[in-house]
């Protein structure tokens, strides 16, 4: 068998086989599984009683006899505060208003209650709201522009392509699940991935079984064997979680399960899905054999790799700004740029989309990197496998590639 | 042909030169004795030898030509600095390294079986690597080195942190293998422990070669003419004797240049002293490479 194969053989199965592997793949969906748990849980604390809240008030303008039943909410009328106090007092409603003469002139409402709150509760405020406007308003104009007053947009978006057709893909929260679900995936992999190739070849280095490997194998046979090696057992594990979605889904709530059924992954989002999923490893992978190369132990490598899994992560600390403007030229740059390109390219394509020539570069400038990589990590290999003491400095190193 | 040619090779680290333009040929059929104090250079020049390090100049062929991918599974390497993956048993380890020499796995067990069984290691065969003592793994390691049969072994102090009882079997090994026809490099410092095994050395030091030839030749050149004697009763004057010196369980006795060591058997004998030990000198390799070393430095 080629000596290449057999590395990747090797490495698939001790990778496949590691306690930390297994435990880490089966976490995941254990994890989702106790959020879900958790949800149903809480959900269940939080859905509010469906009894009538009771809220009095003092009519102190006159006219606000109308629309006091909103909702789950109940107004109460009192002739005079002392009476409202008492009945807040003796529990008998959870909390008055005082409606001044001056209202129309002010605004201001008062509002007496034995909580301590920082605002009103939202659903209180609007029902407050509504009972003020609909008694307001009664008589003055028809009832449906009243419950328009009350609740004046449902906005309707419908996106339009550059000629005018209505655009196949409208966006929307489900245009951002399925990318943010796959970049979340695709940067844990990342990190776990490189993680793993790491500490495959430092354990090599830091168990002296470098010289006895390179003794019939070349170094370009050892990192590429590694690396696919490690990346196959990198795939196993998104396979078994991609594999584990539809089952927590089912045990999710009908809800959600409704929702999450209803979205569709678009066949070009998961053509480019699993390029840069692929592209992304591979640069990874071999930046990690380049790290793990000049550092004599496992925890140095994993401290120097820490910086550049950074870039993997980094573009889900920008999230929120890529939501609001998703076509800055600064994403460009990052979707270009190979170290965030993966992640970032992944979570653009469901946002706004990536124009074709910014894909065709990003994805260029990853394969031209992963080339590099790989040749730069053999040689790094090469000049630093017998080094089992103190980490080169970054000058030293350069001098030393330069002089081969 | 021989197994290794190396020719003038030169390897220097930070303007301080490792190896200083060595040249050595190995052949079928005989241990050679690398050997030198630490930091002679034999490590680097054994890098170099297994395509590892480049060397500065000079060239090296190994079965006739550069050290390449397909030459790399006639050669077993047992480097100085060696290990093993740790959570890997004992066969899984020598299966994956052999196969790593174009040993299929089926054969690769067979062999294992055979030595594990010539080295009593048998009952390991299924236990881990980080359950092994120190010198169980470096007999491990040895089986690996030598499991496909290889026709040029290196070996770099092989027998570093062996107990006597290995250090014998590992050299009963090591015998077979140039018996049946195999080269061995065997690289040391402890050069006493290899005198013995070795038909051809290369001395080096600081770098340089300081003695390369037959083993037997090179010590009978540094032959000092003198017998070593433990005697019982009072040893007086005898003829033939330029110069004594007396150690602590013996008395070295120089002859001079007419008289042979038989002659002084019998002088010996004669006086009827009762002899416990009479040796002709044979100078040990270390006392050959201190002579040598003290002549370079002056």
């Amino acid at each position: 068998m080629n000596k290449t194969l057999l590395i990747f053989r090797h490495e698939l199965l001790h990778t496949l086989k590691r306690t930390g592997f297994i435990v880490l793949t089966i976490a995941l969906p254990v994890l989702a599984l106790l959020g879900i748990g958790v949800l149903h849980v809480l959900s269940g604390i939080a859905t509010p009683p469906a009894e009538v809240t009771r809220i009095g008030y003092v009519d102190e303008l006159g006219g606000f006899d109308q629309f006091t039943t909103q909702d789950n909410v109940k107004f109460i009328r009192f002739d005079a505060a002392e009476k409202a106090t008492q009945a807040l007092i003796s529990n008998d409603i959870s909390e008055y208003l005082v409606i001044p003469a001056d209202y129309i002139s002010t605004g201001i409402i008062k509002r007496y209650t034995l909580q301590r709150e920082v605002t009103p509760p939202a659903p209180i405020a609007k029902a407050i709201g509504d009972f003020i406007t609909g008694n307001l308003l009664t008589g003055k104009v028809p009832a449906q522009t009243i419950t328009r007053v009350e609740t004046p947009t449902n906005l309707v978006t419908t996106r339009l392509t550059s000629t005018g057709d209505v655009a196949s893909k409208q966006g929307g929260l489900t245009d951002l699940i399925i990318p943010g679900v796959f970049s979340f995936l695709l940067a844990l992999s990342l990190t776990f991935s490189s993680a793993y190739v790491i500490q495959g070849l430092s354990e090599e280095k830091e168990n002296r079984l470098m010289e006895i490997l390179l003794s019939s194998v070349s170094t370009r046979q050892l990192i590429i064997g590694k690396v696919l090696g490690i990346g196959a057992a990198g795939l196993v594990q998104v396979m078994v979680w991609v594999i584990s979605i539809p089952i927590l889904l089912n045990l999710a709530s009908s809800s959600i399960g409704g929702f999450v059924s209803s979205l569709q992954i678009p066949a070009n989002f998961l053509l480019f899905g699993v390029l840069y999923f692929i592209l992304g490893y591979a640069l990874f992978a071999v930046l990690s054999a380049c790290v793990a190369a000049i550092s004599s132990t496992v925890r140095e490598a994993q401290q120097l790799a820490a910086i550049f899994t950074l870039f993997a992560v980094a573009p889900f600390w920008f999230y929120s700004p890529l939501l609001l403007f998703p076509n800055s030229p600064v994403w460009v740059i990052f979707s270009i740029f190979p170290f965030s390109a993966p992640v970032l390219v992944m979570l653009r394509l469901g946002m706004a989309g990536v124009p074709a020539w910014q894909l065709i570069a990003s994805i260029g400038v990853l394969v031209l990197s992963i080339i590099g990589g790989l040749l730069l990590a053999a040689k790094l290999l090469r000049t630093y496998l017998l080094m089992y003491g103190k980490r080169p400095r970054l000058a030293e190193i350069i001098q030393n590639l330069r002089s081969g | 042909m021989p197994s290794v040619e190396v020719s003038h090779i030169v390897k220097s680290f930070a303007d301080k030169a490792a190896v200083d333009d060595l040249s050595f040929s190995v052949a079928q059929g005989e241990i050679f004795g690398l050997i030198g104090p630490n930091g002679a250079g034999k490590t680097t020049t054994i890098r170099m030898m297994m395509d590892i390090m480049k060397p500065d100049s000079g060239e090296i062929s190994v079965f006739g030509e550069k050290l390449s991918e397909a030459s790399k599974n006639r050669l077993g390497y047992l480097p100085e600095e060696r290990g093993l993956y740790k959570k890997l048993t004992v066969i899984e380890s020598i299966i994956y390294l052999a196969s790593l020499k174009g040993m299929n796995s089926h054969a690769a067990e067979k062999k294992a079986d055979t030595l594990l069984n010539q080295t009593g290691m048998l009952p390991n065969k299924h236990k881990k690597i980080d359950e092994l003592s120190k010198g169980m793994s470096q007999i491990i390691q040895f089986i690996i080195t030598i499991i496909h049969e290889p026709e040029l072994v290196i070996l770099d102090e092989a027998f570093s942190g062996l107990d006597p009882v290995n250090t014998e079997m590992l050299k009963g090994l090591i015998v077979e293998l140039r018996d049946r026809g195999k080269a061995v490099v065997l690289s040391t410092h402890q050069m006493n422990q290899v005198e013995e095994l070795c038909d051809r050395i290369l001395m080096v030091n600081n770098g340089r070669a300081v003695l390369y030839g037959n083993l037997r030749e090179i010590k009978a050149k540094y032959r000092t003419h003198s017998v070593l004697v433990d005697i019982e009763g009072e040893l007086g004057d005898i003829p033939g004797i330029a110069g004594r010196q007396t150690h602590k369980d013996y008395i070295e006795l120089v002859l001079d240049e007419k008289t042979t060591p038989q002659q002084v058997l019998e002088r010996l004998v004669e006086r009827g002293l009762t002899i416990h030990r009479f040796e002709v000198a044979t100078p040990s390799l270390n006392d050959i490479f201190l002579e040598v070393a003290g002549r370079n430095n002056e």
